[in-house]
C-alpha cells in the first residue's frame, strides 16, 4: 500500500549503470515547477485557523458588531479568565476535569485496544467481540447516561467509565481496521521467514496497525473531551463543565465563554500531540501528509 | 556442460536440491476450480541455476510457494533434500516501518542468532549486497534495486541452500536488473547456492539460467528443458544468449499463441 504511493509519488528517473546508489539521493527538482498534492507542510500551520477565528471575534466585538451579551468580547473573557484563576476557582475544577478527561481516555484505549487485538487476531475473538462493540457504537453515550447514572451513581466511576465508553469505540474501530488491513504481502513474507506467532505479533502486525491506532487516537481524544462535556454538565458539583453550568443560571456569558474557550485550547493541544506522534511514528509512511 | 565455475558443488556444505514428482495444484472445488499446475516433475541440482519461464498466469509463483512450503499441493510430491528454503518476492517484500538494518536482522533473530552477531552478520551482508552505507534508511527511501539489494541480503540472511526467487527483478529498469544480475550471479556462485528462478523474461532466463524450464499455459506442465551452455559471466546483450533466447522466445509465443487463439 505504502510502497505503491511511494513508488509513484517519485519522479521516473532511469538511473545510469553504475549511479543507481546517486540515483536514490534524487536531491533537487526544478524549481517553480508546480507540483501536485497539497505542497509543502506550513509550519505551525494548524494554528491558522484557529487565530483566524480568534482575529474574527476580537475585530467583531472592536468594531460593535458583537454583541457582549450574545458574545462576551475576548478581552473580557480574558479578564474574567484571570479573576477566576486569581480567586483560586478555576484552577481545581480545570485539575478535576483534566483529571477525569486522562483516566477516561487511558482507560478507554486500553480497553478499546485490547478488544481490537482480540477481535483482529483470532476469529472467535471477532465472532464475541465485535458485534456488540458495534451495538455500542450506535447507543449515543447521552442515551446510556441514565443507565450508567443508576448503576455507578454521580460519583467520579460513572464519569470515567462513561468517557472511557466513548473512547473505546475509535480506538477498536480503527485499530481492529490497522489490523485486518494489513497488506497479505507481509503475512506471507513473515511466512517464509518463518516468524514464530509472538515475533509475527509484534514485528509485523502491531507496527502494520500502529496507522491504524493513531488515527483512532485522534477521534479518541476529541470524543474524551465531548464525552467530558456531557457528564460535567448533566450531573456534577465540580469541573469546567459544572462552573459553566454553574455560570449559566447567574447569566454569566463570560464564565461560559471562558469554559468554552478552555475545552477548545485543550482539545486542539491534545490533537495536536497525537498528530505530532503521529509524525514522528509514521515517518515511513510516504504520503500527501509530508 | 562448459562450466567455467570454479567452485566444486557436490561436497559442499550448502549444497541443496529440491525434487518434485508430479505435482498437481487445484485452486477451489467444483466446477469452478482451476487447476494450476498439472504434473509437473523437475528435479532441481545442487548448486545450480535454474529459471522458470512462462506466460504470466502460467502457475510460476504458485509452484514456487509450493516449493516454499507456503501452500499444500493438491497431488504428486515435493522433496527436499534440505530444509528451509529463502524467498525473495518481486516487490514490496521489505517491511516499510523497518529500517534496512532491521530488514535483514529479522532473518537472523528468527534463528536465534544473538544481538551483537546479529548485528554483525546483517552488515556484512549488507556489504555483500554493496549497500553498506544504507543500513539505517528505511525502504521508502531507497530505489527499487536498492530494496531489492535488501531482500536479497535478508534471503541470504535466511542461510538456506535453496533460494526461490519470484520474479524478482520484473519492476526494474534495463540497466539496474542488468547490474542484479551480476551481483546475483558472483552471490550464487561464491555461496554455492541453488536458485530456483522465476521469469517472465526469455533473456533474463539465459542470462542467469544454467537450465531453462519453459513451462505450458494454464495449467503448468513442463513444455521443454533448455540447457544453457554458455560460459560465465554473461552478458545479456551477447550473441549467444540472444541466439538462444530467441529459440525459447518462438517456443514460448507458439505455446501463448496457442491458447490465445
Ligand atoms: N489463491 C488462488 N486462488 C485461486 N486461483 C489462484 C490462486 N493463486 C493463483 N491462482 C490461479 O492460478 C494460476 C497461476 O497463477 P500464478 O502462479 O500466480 O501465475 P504466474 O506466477 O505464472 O503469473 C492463475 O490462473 C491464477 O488465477
Ligand atoms: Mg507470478
Amino acid at each position: 500500500m505504502t510502497d505503491l504511493k511511494a513508488a509513484t509519488a517519485r519522479p521516473v528517473v532511469v538511473p545510469p549503470v553504475d549511479d543507481e546508489e546517486l540515483a536514490a539521493g534524487r536531491a533537487s527538482r526544478p524549481r517553480g515547477r508546480r507540483r501536485l498534492g497539497p505542497g509543502r507542510p506550513i509550519r505551525l500551520g494548524f494554528l491558522i485557523g484557529p487565530l483566524l477565528l480568534l482575529g474574527v471575534w476580537i475585530w467583531g466585538s472592536a468594531a460593535g458588531w458583537i454583541d457582549p451579551r450574545v458574545l462576551t468580547a475576548p478581552w473580557t473573557v480574558a479578564a474574567t479568565a484571570w479573576d477566576l484563576w486569581e480567586s483560586g476557582r478555576l484552577g481545581p475544577d480545570l485539575l478535576v476535569s483534566a483529571r477525569r478527561f486522562a483516566l477516561g481516555l487511558a482507560f478507554g484505549v486500553a480497553a478499546g485496544l485490547v478488544l481490537a487485538l482480540v477481535s483482529g487476531l483470532s476469529r472467535w475473538g471477532e465472532a464475541i467481540v465485535d458485534g456488540p462493540v458495534q451495538i455500542k457504537r450506535s447507543i449515543p453515550n447521552l442515551a446510556l447516561l441514565p443507565l450508567l447514572l443508576l448503576w455507578f451513581g454521580i460519583d467520579e466511576r460513572m464519569k470515567i467509565i462513561t468517557i472511557a465508553l466513548g473512547v473505546l469505540i475509535p480506538i477498536y474501530i480503527h485499530t481492529h481496521n490497522g489490523l485486518r488491513s494489513i497488506d497479505g504481502r507481509y503475512a506471507e513474507l513473515a511466512e517464509t521467514l518463518r516468524l514464530r506467532p509472538a515475533a509475527f505479533v509484534g514485528r509485523v502486525v502491531l507496527p502494520g496497525a500502529l496507522p491504524g491506532f493513531l488515527l483512532g487516537m485522534r477521534f479518541a481524544v476529541t470524543s474524551s473531551w465531548l464525552s467530558l462535556v456531557v457528564v460535567e454538565q448533566v450531573n456534577a458539583t465540580s469541573g469546567i463543565g459544572y462552573m459553566m453550568l454553574l455560570a449559566g443560571t447567574y447569566g454569566q456569558t463570560d464564565v461560559i465563554i471562558v469554559g468554552l474557550v478552555l475545552y477548545a485550547l485543550l482539545g486542539l493541544a491534545s490533537d495536536s500531540i497525537v498528530r505530532l506522534v503521529q509524525r514522528r511514528a509514521l515517518s515511513w509512511r510516504r504520503t500527501l501528509e509530508d | 556442460m562448459t562450466d567455467t565455475r570454479t567452485a566444486p558443488r557436490a561436497d559442499t556444505a550448502r549444497a541443496g536440491a529440491v525434487v518434485l514428482t508430479d505435482v498437481v495444484k487445484r485452486y477451489g472445488r467444483g466446477p469452478g476450480a482451476v487447476t494450476a499446475l498439472d504434473g509437473v516433475s523437475l528435479s532441481v541440482e545442487p548448486g545450480s541455476f535454474t529459471c522458470l519461464l512462462g506466460a504470466s498466469g502460467c502457475g510460476k509463483s504458485t509452484l514456487l510457494s509450493l516449493v516454499a512450503g507456503l501452500d499444500d499441493i493438491s497431488g504428486g510430491a515435493i522433496e527436499h533434500v534440505d530444509q528451509p528454503v529463502a524467498m525473495m518476492f518481486q516487490e514490496s517484500a521489505l517491511f516499510p516501518w523497518l529500517t534496512v538494518l532491521g530488514n535483514v536482522e529479522i532473518a537472523l533473530r528468527v534463528r536465534g542468532v544473538g544481538r551483537a552477531e546479529r548485528r554483525r552478520r546483517a552488515l556484512e551482508l549488507l556489504e555483500t549486497v554493496r549497500l553498506s552505507g544504507f543500513a539505517h534508511k528505511r525502504p521508502h527511501e531507497l530505489s527499487g534495486g536498492m530494496r531489492q539489494r535488501v531482500a536479497l541480503a535478508r534471503a541470504l540472511a535466511q542461510d538456506a541452500s535453496v533460494l526461490l526467487m519470484d520474479e524478482p527483478f520484473g519492476a526494474l529498469d534495463a540497466m539496474t536488473r542488468d547490474l542484479l544480475h551480476d551481483e546475483l550471479e558472483r552471490i550464487w556462485r561464491e555461496q554455492r547456492l541453488t536458485v530456483l528462478f522465476v521469469t517472465h523474461n526469455v533473456r533474463e532466463a539465459v542470462r542467469l539460467g544454467d537450465r531453462v524450464v519453459l513451462l505450458s499455459s494454464r495449467p503448468g506442465r513442463v513444455l521443454n528443458v533448455y540447457d544453457v551452455d554458455l560460459d560465465r559471466p554473461r552478458r545479456i546483450d551477447s550473441a549467444p544468449v540472444a541466439t538462444l533466447a530467441a529459440d525459447i522466445t518462438d517456443a514460448l509465443r507458439a505455446e501463448v499463441g496457442r491458447h490465445a487463439g
